[in-house]
């Protein structure tokens, strides 16, 4: 056998599998969203009928507030981390991405352990707090899944980042909140934009955490999983997972241009 | 004064957001372990929710191994050919390929799902069995397995070890077993340690593609948290801890492991 033959005997598994398990399945749901009643008119369907733009502006909405929330939070935490070595920081390190492996439902259970019925929250306040079924509880669960990931990713940059700069920006009178926008943001950039757009597109497909979660709220994923098992309307449930992962396949695609990095997706 | 005060602000978040993720970790172990959670602690600790667990879901623990090690060998068998293929012919065509097979990191699993069920579903037999789960885990963990391989790799001169290796006489075959799977060790192990853990905790494709007789761990997780007491959902994801963090280390760990030695 050649060199070159025993390389190309080497890919074959992978061409076969990626085949006949990826390429063929999504061009049949491609056809499959069109082979409906409708044919094409159902990708207008989703900007056309109130209940799909409706859930993809909520969608898209508390995807945008979880991936500020994230970089807001990881990036003051990152930094911090990188910055500061003192005793406990490996645990602090450790407690904050211990989630990573947390698959979506567990994350959505958890939320209900803090704003549901017999949540904490609930116990310890006066009066009756529950909001672990509520836009809100769907927010703090897809920012839950987020921290990990962001912190991870910002952390890698942030430690590149030379220190000297900001020392320099300070006895050149800058104050902290002059060095944080003048110096150190602008040197993360990249990072944020790439653990962002990670952020967004994992909380816009995020099917676990929504479905312990959003029982009564109309996000995408919960909304391709009813059409698909109640409405039985297969068409559209095609359509929007189509038009979902492009989304996501894109934004995935510049984070990773932009970072080098790759971060599971899934919740 | 000023820099303090930004420390004390920084120090604040960080901890809240270890009290955000923490807290409720904590407050789930703790409700596995109550005698009744409404109550509190002070109604005793008890291990009766987590055997009440292993009556309910041992099989589908056992399922969840059993398919944890059996995507393992698969994105092995096509994982490790494949990942020294792509580092000995870099191209357009092979970033292509990569490119390709690590849509399923960015598609959620959901419409990967609803893909394999439109292609494969009328296939009863195929769809029935356990094989059709692990054709998604699979398809999920791949691109893991072939990264990590590929990365180290692609850090080292393998056209010159092999080339030496060839010259003393050695068949492809040979450089592949002795050559290459050795170096690659690390990117294996890292894999490995990464196919495992994804598997175990996979959820949002195997939600759409298990059957009522074929449930895995955290299938039967979004089960319990459904239909069960919050003290039995507790304990269950409280066996669930007990398996996912320790591998979750040891993947951190061989993860950065490789990654030194890539680079």
């Amino acid at each position: 056998m050649t060199n070159r033959t025993f390389v190309l005997t080497c890919l074959t598994p992978l061409l076969i599998f990626s085949l006949a398990f990826l390429a063929f399945p999504l061009m049949r749901l491609f056809l499959a969203s069109v082979e409906g009643d409708n044919g094409w008119a159902v990708y207008l369907d989703i900007i056309r009928k109130p209940r799909y733009i409706n859930t993809l502006v909520l969608t898209v909405l508390v995807s945008l507030a979880t991936t500020f929330a994230a970089l807001a939070v990881s990036t003051t935490a990152g930094m911090f981390l990188v910055r500061n070595k003192f005793r406990g920081r490996n645990i602090l390190l450790s407690i904050l991405t211990l989630p990573l492996a947390f698959p979506g439902v567990v994350i959505g259970f958890l939320i209900i352990l803090l704003g549901g019925r017999q949540g904490l929250i609930n116990q310890i306040t006066p009066g009756h707090v529950v909001f672990a079924y509520s836009v809100l509880g769907l927010f703090l669960g897809y920012l839950y899944f987020s921290i990990p990931r962001v912190l991870l990713t910002v952390m890698a940059a942030a430690e590149k980042l030379d220190p000297a700069l900001e020392e320099a920006a300070r006895t050149l009178g800058a104050n902290p909140f002059r060095v944080v926008v003048d110096v150190i943001l602008p040197g993360l950039m990249p990072s944020l934009i790439a653990s962002g757009a990670i952020a967004f597109a994992t909380a816009m497909g995020a099917f676990g955490t929504a479905f312990t979660l959003a029982t009564n709220i109309d996000v995408i994923p919960m909304v391709i999983y009813t059409e698909f098992t109640l409405s039985a309307n297969i068409a559209m449930a095609a359509a929007l997972s189509i038009v979902l992962g492009i989304v996501t396949w894109i934004l995935l695609l510049i984070a990773r241009s932009l970072s080098g990095t790759t971060v599971a997706a899934g919740g | 004064m000023f820099r303090s005060k930004t420390k004390l602000l920084q120090l604040t978040v960080t901890l809240t957001a270890c009290a955000f993720l923490l807290i409720p970790t904590l407050m789930s172990v703790l409700a596995g372990v109550t005698v009744n959670y409404f109550k509190g602690v002070s109604s005793g600790l008890t291990f009766k929710w987590v055997l009440n667990v292993w009556e309910l879901y041992a099989d589908s623990i056992f399922l969840s191994l059993w398919l944890a090690i059996a995507c393992l060998i698969v994105t092995l068998i096509i994982g490790l050919p494949a990942a020294y293929g792509l580092a000995r012919h870099p191209g357009w065509l092979s970033r292509l390929l990569e490119e390709f097979i690590s849509l399923p990191l960015a598609v959620p699993g959901l419409a990967l799902a609803l893909a394999l069920l439109q292609l494969y579903g009328t296939l009863s037999g195929f769809r029935t069995s356990w094989t059709f789960i692990l054709v998604g885990h699979v398809l999920y963990t791949l691109p893991f397995m072939v990264r990590s391989i590929l990365a180290v790799l692609a850090a080292m001169d393998l056209k010159t070890l092999e080339e030496g290796a060839a010259s003393l006489g050695a068949s492809p075959w040979q450089r592949f077993r002795d050559i290459v799977v050795p170096n690659a060790m690390p990117g294996i192990l890292a894999g490995a340690l990464t196919v495992v853990t994804l598997s175990i905790g996979e959820f949002n494709l195997t939600w759409m593609l298990h059957t009522p007789y074929l449930k895995t761990l955290p299938v039967g997780l979004a089960d319990s948290y459904a239909s069960m007491r919050l003290e039995i959902a507790s304990a269950y994801t409280l066996v669930f801890f007990v398996l996912i963090v320790p591998l979750l280390m040891a993947m951190q760990w061989a993860s950065a492991r490789a990654q030194r030695i890539a680079q």
